[in-house]
This record gives C-alpha cells, structure tokens and sequence, in this order.
C-alpha cells in the first residue's frame, strides 16, 4: 500500500513538475483526456468512425514523422509500409483465419521487413533523390497487386476480414489508446539517445559518421521503426475497414500524410498527429460542400503554409513558449527568467 | 506492331522531355520540387480545348495562347505561392501539391470529370517505308522536336541560357557575380512552364483530357528526372526517350500487361539507381552545410 502511494506521490510530482509547467504539455494531456473521454458524452456512430480513422492516420502521419521529419530521410512513398501491412494482415486474416490481435503484429512485422527492403538500396541516396525513389515502391508494387488478382483481389481488393471488436466503442478505445500509446513512444524515442543520433543525421550526415556514429546503422533503425508503427496503422486499417484494397497504395495516400504532417509541423511527432485531428475531420466536416471540399481544402493549407511555413503547431508553440538562450530549455512565454536555470529569457 | 512502338515511343519519349526539361530546370535554379508542373500541363490541355471547341479559334492561335496563358498562370502561382516561403523545403512540396490539387478541383468544378477530346489539327495518314504514320502523330513529332532544339539552343547558345546555368550552378557564386538570381528564377521558371505547356498542347489531341490527367505523366516525369540524374538537362533528355520507349514497348507488345507500364519504368529507374545513386548524368549539387 505505501509503496502505490508512494509511486502515485512520484507520479503527481513528474506531472506538476514537467506537465503543468508548459502550456503545450498541459494541452496534450488535456487533449488525451478528452479524446477518452468523448465516448461518454456523444456515441454517435458516425463521428465515433470518423475518429477511429483519425487515430489511425495519426499513427501513420507521426511514423512519417519520425522518418522523414526527424530523420530527414524524405519518404514520398510512405504509403508502401501501411499498404504491405494492410494487405499483409488482411490477407493472413482471411486465409489462415489467423485473430486480429495477432494479425496486426504480423503486418506491423512485414513493415519492419518493408522498412528494411526499402532502406537498404536508399541507404546511398538523400534529399529530393531519396525522396521520388521512394515514391516509386508503393507503385510497383500496385502493379504487382495487379498482377495476380487471384490472390490479392486485383483492383476491388478483398473483403470479409474480420471486425477489430464487436462494438464501436471497443474499436474506438483500442485505437485511441494505441494511438496514444504509439505516438508516445515515438516521441520517447526522438527524446532519446537515439533520437539526438537521428536529429544530427537530419542535419549534417558526414558530421555524425566523423563523430564515430555508423549511421548507416541508425538510418535503417529508423526505416525499420518507421515501418512498424505504420504497418501497425495499416494493419488496424485493414480490419476497420474489413477490406484491403489498392487504395492503401495510392500516391495521394503518401501525398495526404505529407499533406497532414507539414500543416501540423514537421520534426515534432505531436505536430503531424494535431495535423491529422485538425485536417481529418475538417475534411469531413466539408462534405457538406462536397463540390467543393477539396478546393477549400487545398486552399487552406495553402494560405496556412503561406504564412506559417513552419507548420501549424510550431508557430503557435513560439507564441505560447519561449527557448532559454542558455540552456535550451522551454519555459512559458509570461516568465521573464527560465524556469531551471533563471537566465533571462529575452 | 513495330511502327506502333517507335512512333510512340518517339512521341512519349519527346512529351516527357520536354516536361521533365522543364522540371529539372526549376529544379536546378531555384530548388523547387515543382510537383505542380504537370497540373499546369494540363492546365495548357484544357486552354486549348476552350480555345478551339467554345471560341473556334484557328488551331495555331489556340495553341499559342494556350501557352501563353499557361505561362503567365504559372509565374502568378509562383509569386503567390511559391516565393514567400521558397527558404523552406518542405513547405515548398506540400505547397506545390496542394496546388496541383487546386487546379485539378477547379477543372473538376469548371469541366466535370467528363473525358473530353481535341479534334485534331492535321487528319490523313502518310506512307512512310511501307508503314502507315498519322499525320497528326508527325506533327506533334516535329513540334515537340522543334521546341526541345529551341530550349537546347536557348540554353546553351546564348547568354540568357548561360546566365540560367550558372545560377543552377551555384546560386551564390552567381549573386556575386551580380547576376540578378530573382530575375534569372522568372525567366526559368517562364521556359520551364512554357515547355510543360506545349507537351500539354501536343497531347490533347493524341489522349483524352480529364481532372486527373496529371497524375501519370507526374510519375514518369520524376522517374526520368531522377534516373538522368537531377537538374541535369542532358540527363532528363535520354532518360525521356529510355522510358518513352520502355512504356511504348510494355503497351504494345504485351497488351494484357499494359497497366504494368509504370512499375516497369519505375523498376528500371530503382535498377539505375542502385548501380549510379546520381542518376545516368547526375551533377553532385554542392552539399547546403
């Protein structure tokens, strides 16, 4: 009993000491909570279904994230790990009738394997030449989904797989909880050790490797990561969709997590996932101009870009948080002194 | 069957170059991955369908000014869009995308998703040793030649063309040299536009037009682009009659495997790529440190 106390003690002191102390940590936390929460007051299907895909394209926006935007390995054709890892579990599924909880992982695994195929021969490129290679996976292999519909269901794909859970609501907190979960831990990882390794390969490569890092190493860690936790959005796609088709390969998918995850601010993982919950159902909300839904769309990230280049959350965490010139450490903009060391902020 | 892979290969082979000339050109001068360039090819297609279906223009008129408009379009977007935030890389993709998508929703708007046709310019065929050519094939041919030998000469032969490729060399270096880098950009990006205009223009009779249209060629440009090594104009060139011919053959000879024409290319290009990480011809671009 006195040891539950004393961890719950530990607990509230991390979250006054670290959480309460940013704005932005507090409205993350406010963030998850409310997304738990929005079963209780509202179980409208539709909007359940809605942010079910929400979180899953989250998932999949923030392991571009820690590729491309953390790691600087441009990936243009980020839809191949969701598409292998969809077809890989709904496929599985439907002729092995292997379970969804161990389906998933199965896809995610072939993600990993996707990461891995894909990294090796682009080990040796970068920038904009690493990027349209990359686009070039997912339509290759569309067109060997084409090639033998008898197996993959050619155009229309296949249907029947079996359902996440047997109720909305159960579907919804298993996404929103992994999506979570996930996207915490990516962003654990870019906090890490490791993280710091994959930053500096965003930004000087030949540095790093002088420094006696073998990035060669890290660069496929980080196609291998990245290919999990979007094969594990691709698998969770699959059996909420109960059909795999060719769409989980299209070009507009890699362009769409672009799309979303430098509106929302690339190099942060929290950036692309508020990218997704904000574009997402914004879009849906625009069906209602259904003509025209896509115009609007496009225009509005275009005027977002216009004046924030950044992205979306890095402008406004600037306004809200200011950098301690000594010790690099983020304090809230109404303090005068950093929060840890004291050095004045302006 | 034979004459079929030439004469389109050919003609796929000379679309491509001039977009992806165009593509590497803004590429190699301001940094741009213009993934836009095709929506404003098929901008230069729809312009020319008003000009000779709605306003019964002469063809050489339509074409004209379908270029013309093209252009200007294309360096208003610029303006707009593309330079205020050129200092950021991926803003700039996602801009160019996005723009794509604008002009490809307000086509979907103005025309609907229907499939339209140009009539052609030039009907009949000629005999040409034993094989029948449509005379419209040869004029897109000579056309689409004639303005590649243009850029070719353009950029190689005079000193606006020089003044084009040093700032691809190093923008920099150029500055300093007290060449006018924004200047140099316009007319850039004016040439490149222009030359995605006239592949447009050459197309619209030989295909259908629709909102979509863009998509494919943006594809195979990038492939080309990449495999004739980035921002290398001589590399784009021979890298577009590879694929040309390469997505003639996949069609033609084996018909049933036509959708295949994309993975093919593509697969040859990751081939290229594994044995020259640069591309057939590819400039190493000084490292931005």
């Amino acid at each position: 009993m006195g040891l539950i106390w004393y961890y719950f003690r530990k607990m509230f002191t991390l979250i006054r000491g670290e959480v309460l102390v940013l704005p932005s940590r507090v409205a993350v936390l406010v963030f998850a909570v409310a997304l738990l929460l929005i079963p209780v007051f509202t179980q409208d299907p539709y909007w359940l279904r809605v942010l079910i895909l929400t979180a899953i394209f989250a998932i999949f926006a923030a392991s571009w994230d820690f590729l491309s935007g953390f790691t600087g390995q441009m990936n243009f054709g980020h839809a191949l790990f969701f598409g292998v890892a969809a077809y890989t579990s709904g496929l599985i599924n439907l002729h092995f009738q292997v379970p969804t909880f161990l389906s998933i992982p199965v896809g995610a695994f072939a993600g990993v394997l996707t990461g891995l195929i894909v990294g090796i021969p682009c080990l040796r490129l970068r920038g904009t030449y690493l990027a349209l290679t990359t686009l070039a996976f997912p339509i290759i292999l569309m067109g060997l989904v084409f090639s033998i519909p008898d197996v993959t269901g050619g155009e229309l794909g296949v249907m029947g797989l079996q359902s996440l859970a047997t109720s909305r609501i159960h579907v919804y907190y298993i996404t929103v909880v992994l999506m979570l979960a996930l996207t915490f831990i990516m962003w654990k990882i870019t906090d890490s050790k490791t993280g710091i390794i994959l930053h500096a390969i965003r930004e000087d490569e030949i540095a790093v490797r002088a420094g006696g890092i073998n990035t060669t190493r890290y660069k496929l860690l980080a196609f291998c990561l990245s290919g999990f936790f979007a094969g594990i959005a691709g698998g969770l796609y699959a059996h909420i969709m109960r059909t795999v088709g060719p769409s989980t390969l299209e070009v507009s998918l890699s362009f769409q997590v672009i799309i979303w995850s430098i509106f929302g601010g690339i190099a942060s993982i929290y950036g692309p996932v508020a990218g997704v919950f904000i574009l997402f159902p914004l879009a849906e909300v625009l069906r209602e101009f259904s003509q025209y839904r896509m115009l609007i769309f496009a225009i509005l990230v275009l005027v977002t870009l216009v004046f924030m280049p950044e992205g979306l959350i890095p402008w406004v965490r600037d306004k809200i948080e200011k950098e301690c010139p000594r010790c690099k450490v983020r304090s809230i903009a109404t303090r005068k002194t950093c929060r840890v060391c004291t050095a004045s902020l302006d | 069957m034979i004459q079929d892979i030439v004469v389109n290969g050919l003609i796929n082979g000379s679309v491509y170059a001039l977009l992806a000339i165009g593509f590497s050109l803004i590429f190699g001068v301001a940094r741009v991955v213009n993934i836009a360039h095709t929506a404003l090819f098929m901008i230069a297609a729809y312009l020319l369908l008003i000009g000779l279906d709605y306003w019964g223009l002469a063809a050489p008129l339509a074409v004209l000014l379908s270029i013309v408009v093209t252009t200007i379009l294309g360096l208003i977007c610029y303006q707009l869009v593309i330079k205020p935030i050129r200092e950021h890389e991926g803003a700039v993709l996602i801009a160019t995308i996005a723009l794509a998508m604008v002009i490809q929703e307000i086509i979907l708007i103005l025309f609907k998703g229907h499939y339209l046709g140009v009539p052609p310019a030039a009907t009949g065929f000629l005999v040409l040793g034993g094989v029948k050519v449509a005379n419209q094939h040869l004029l897109a041919l000579g056309v689409a030649v004639l303005a590649l030998i243009a850029t070719w000469s353009l950029l190689f032969r005079t000193k606006v063309g020089l003044g084009i490729r040093c700032t691809a060399q190093d923008r920099e270096v150029a500055n300093l040299m007290g060449i006018n880098v924004n200047k140099e950009i316009m007319l850039a990006l004016g040439i490149s536009v222009g030359l995605a205009a006239v592949a447009g223009a050459i197309v619209a009779p030989l295909h259908n037009i629709y909102p979509h249209m863009w998509m494919p060629p943006l594809i195979m440009m990038l492939a080309i682009v990449v495999l004739g090594g980035l921002g290398s104009i001589k590399g784009s060139f021979i890298a577009s009659y590879i694929l040309g011919f390469t997505e003639a053959l996949v069609v033609f000879a084996f018909p049933t495997w036509g959708f295949l024409k994309e993975p093919v290319a593509l697969s040859i290009m990751i081939l290229a790529l594994l044995i020259r990480p640069e591309g057939l011809f590819g400039v190493a671009f000084e490292e931005e440190r």
